[in-house]
């Protein structure tokens, strides 16, 4: 995973709450094998229409957001499936973090693994974001992970809670797998003492 | 101190555990499916790591196989290179395969506990959100990301932060003609779709006492709907007489070992819970779900929300989307709601005790001509099970389709899928834009409802049908 330092850029209100991972990315798409090209599928079933042209009146279709790489939503973003596919989707397409009072925890886990930022900021900034961005052409936010605030054009700073350890493997982008392997003797100590009824499938 | 069933479990399998960081948990059974893992195996040859314990580990190929018979070739090329490849990993990391044409196939979900893969005691993780089904054994199962299923492989392990934990009481009988997806309606309702995010849910009271195996599965199968992380039934003599004798149950003296330890497990008395929620049983009724998430129900006998009914301007905004949505009008009451479709499956409901009760409304009646009505068993052991009772000739006689173990119609990944527009009540547990099919509508019910409706024509009320 690459670090994450900090994000700076336009903002994409999405002024909804509950936004499931079926529409991050509907199932159709979860047949491929691949680990990349997501980005073309994000929010598949609003951003075009039937027959496969762009829905203009989407947010990621508005010539103002069409570079956006901070997404702003309701309440509770990625709930639902456990679907990896859905962060994939959302960094792949240029998001490098996605803010909201609430997230889904699996969803929060799975962007913590890719190292796409989710920053949970109260419900009345959250809306008062979502406001700004819609009234204001270009309306950008900084956020940075160090000092855990997110600025705003007019010098508004946010403080943001995120888990000290999550924040760590972030910052260096460590792998998580190398992580726990460091505790490989912990491992094989609890191997030799699980119990003795437990399945085995051959 | 008292400890909850979630404490005594987590606690036993903590393999590291230091301050500041997430406890490392060790996993007792990893399930696998064809969806959600390719990337990970993927990940693991490019890292050059094995899979640590490929015994530990169970495959099974559910939500891309078609529900027609097996021998017809796969039509969807895409679908079939996806599950070869989990035929290929699975052989080449020498992983337990369940395959498409195993008589033990099946849902994942329903195939843990079927084949008593799923005890209790266990830490139990899968590539899938509906992981929590397994926690009706009295188990911590819970849905991880690939990255996570690829973790997992490697190590044996996850790590984790302890959850805050939930108690959900329910107490009394549930009243005739609902049932226990009625119950997990209700319950998600009461808290909303995010109302346990964060937590583990443990679901007690004499409601859950006189539950079967197979409605405390239901019930913890739409945990998630709720935002729970996990959600667990405390073992008890229900628990431990449907998992003796299967599969991989333990067996002679092992068996009386692991019942000796299951005994210790449920929640202390005077155990502590960061939060705790009444229901009582008797404010259950037939739900059907008018939205596009799983919280948005109402009884059958209701209609759907006038704008002036709901708490506030974020439910009443969420609400304007949904009937957008699913073509419907504030205030239009559910029995004059008319489908196109019936699903009666998927991990929630697709169980015998469900068939037969969707069986059971039939009474010699036909489904209405303008529905096209599927019952697709969760597994194959299900199917056999309900072609032996004689559920199967009920069912097509009723001109209800009887099809192959699979996700199905669910998540509509293989050809059951909704028409845009089209409207479905369905057994499953997501009513969310599009995923039943692109542009299609989902109303969520139990079996009873399901079947109901399918005669009918519209959504019934079961209690009077
Ligand atoms: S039946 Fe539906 S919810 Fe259950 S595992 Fe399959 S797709 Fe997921």
């Amino acid at each position: 995973m690459e670090p994450f330092h900090s994000a700076e850029g336009i903002v994409a209100p999405l002024d909804q709450t509950d936004v499931d991972t079926d529409m991050i990315i509907p199932a159709a798409f979860l047949k491929r094998v691949e680990r990349t090209g997501f980005g073309d599928f994000l929010f598949y079933a609003k951003r075009f229409k039937a027959d496969g042209t762009p829905e203009p009146n989407f947010l990621l279709n508005q010539p103002r957001f069409k570079n956006a790489n901070v997404l702003v939503a309701g309440r509770n973003f990625g709930c639902g499936s456990s679907r990896e596919h859905a962060p994939w989707a959302l960094q792949q397409y240029g998001f490098k973090a996605v803010i909201a009072p609430s997230f889904a925890d699996i969803f929060n886990n799975n962007c913590a693994q890719i190292g796409l930022l989710t920053v949970a900021l109260p419900e009345e900034r959250v809306r008062e974001i979502l406001d700004a961005s819609n009234a204001r052409e270009g309306y950008q936010l900084h956020i940075d992970l160090e000092r855990q605030e997110v600025t705003d054009p007019f010098g508004h700073v946010d403080h943001f809670e995120i888990d000290a350890f999550k924040k760590h493997c972030l910052l260096n982008g460590l792998d998580a797998v190398g992580l726990t392997l460091r505790h490989e003797a912990d491992i094989a100590r609890y191997e030799s003492r699980r119990r003795s009824w437990l399945p085995a499938f051959s | 101190m008292p400890k909850t069933i979630i404490q005594k479990i987590w606690d036993d399998h903590i393999v590291a555990s230091h301050e500041g960081e997430p406890d490392l948990l060790f996993v007792d059974l990893h399930l696998i499916h064809e969806i959600t893992t390719a990337q990970a195996f993927e990940g693991l040859r490019l890292s050059g790591r094995a899979v640590r314990h490929p015994e530990l580990t169970l495959a099974t190929v559910d939500h891309n196989v078609p529900t027609t018979p097996r021998d017809l070739p796969l039509s969807d090329p895409i679908a079939k290179r996806q599950i070869e490849l989990l035929g290929t990993n699975t052989a080449h990391f020498r992983i337990h395969y369940e395959d498409m044409f195993s008589p033990r196939q099946g849902i994942v979900h329903v195939i843990g506990p079927e084949l008593g893969a799923s005890l209790p005691g266990m830490v139990i993780v899968c590539g899938d959100s509906h992981t929590a089904t397994h926690g009706a054994l009295g188990a911590i199962a819970f849905g991880i990301g690939t990255s996570e299923v690829e973790h997992v492989l490697a190590t044996q392990t996850l790590p984790q932060m302890r959850p805050k934990s939930l108690r959900i009481n329910v107490e009394g009988e549930l009243p005739a003609g609902t049932t226990p997806k009625d119950l997990i309606l209700c319950i998600i309702r009461a808290i909303g779709v995010g109302g346990a995010t964060g937590h583990i849910i443990e679901y007690t009271g004499s409601t859950f006492r006189g539950m079967s195996m197979e409605g405390r599965m239901t019930v913890c199968n739409m945990t998630i709907e709720g935002g729970g992380r996990a959600g667990l039934v405390s073992p008890d003599d229900t628990t431990f007489a449907y998992v003796e004798g299967r599969t991989y149950a333990p067996k002679g003296q092992l068996w009386n070992e692991a019942l000796d330890y299951w005994r210790s497990l449920p929640s202390d008395a005077g155990a502590s819970y960061d939060q705790t929620v009444e229901i009582p049983a008797a404010s259950v009724e037939p739900f059907v779900t008018w939205g596009t998430n799983p919280s948005q129900s109402v009884p059958v006998t209701g209609h759907i929300p006038l704008p002036g009914e709901l708490p506030d301007d974020t439910a009443r905004a969420a609400a304007e989307r949904a009937l957008r949505y699913q073509g419907l009008t504030a205030g239009t009451s559910m029995q004059d709601v008319h489908l196109d479709k019936v699903f009666i499956g998927s991990c929630t409901n697709s169980r015998l005790e469900d068939l037969r009760a969707a069986a059971a409304v039939i009474r010699g009646r036909k489904v209405s001509p303008s529905v096209q009505a599927l019952v697709v068993p969760g597994s194959q052991q299900v199917k056999v099970a309900a072609e032996k009772e004689g559920l199967d000739r009920l069912f097509s006689e009723a001109g209800f389709q009887w099809r192959e173990a699979g996700c199905s119609m669910c998540l509509g990944m293989n050809p059951d899928v909704l028409g845009p527009g089209e409207r479905c009540a369905s057994t499953s547990n997501r009513n969310f834009e599009g995923r039943q099919g692109p542009g299609g509508r989902t109303h969520l019910v139990s079996p009873a409802m399901a079947a109901a409706a399918a005669i009918a024509g519209h959504f019934v009320d079961v209690r009077s049908f």
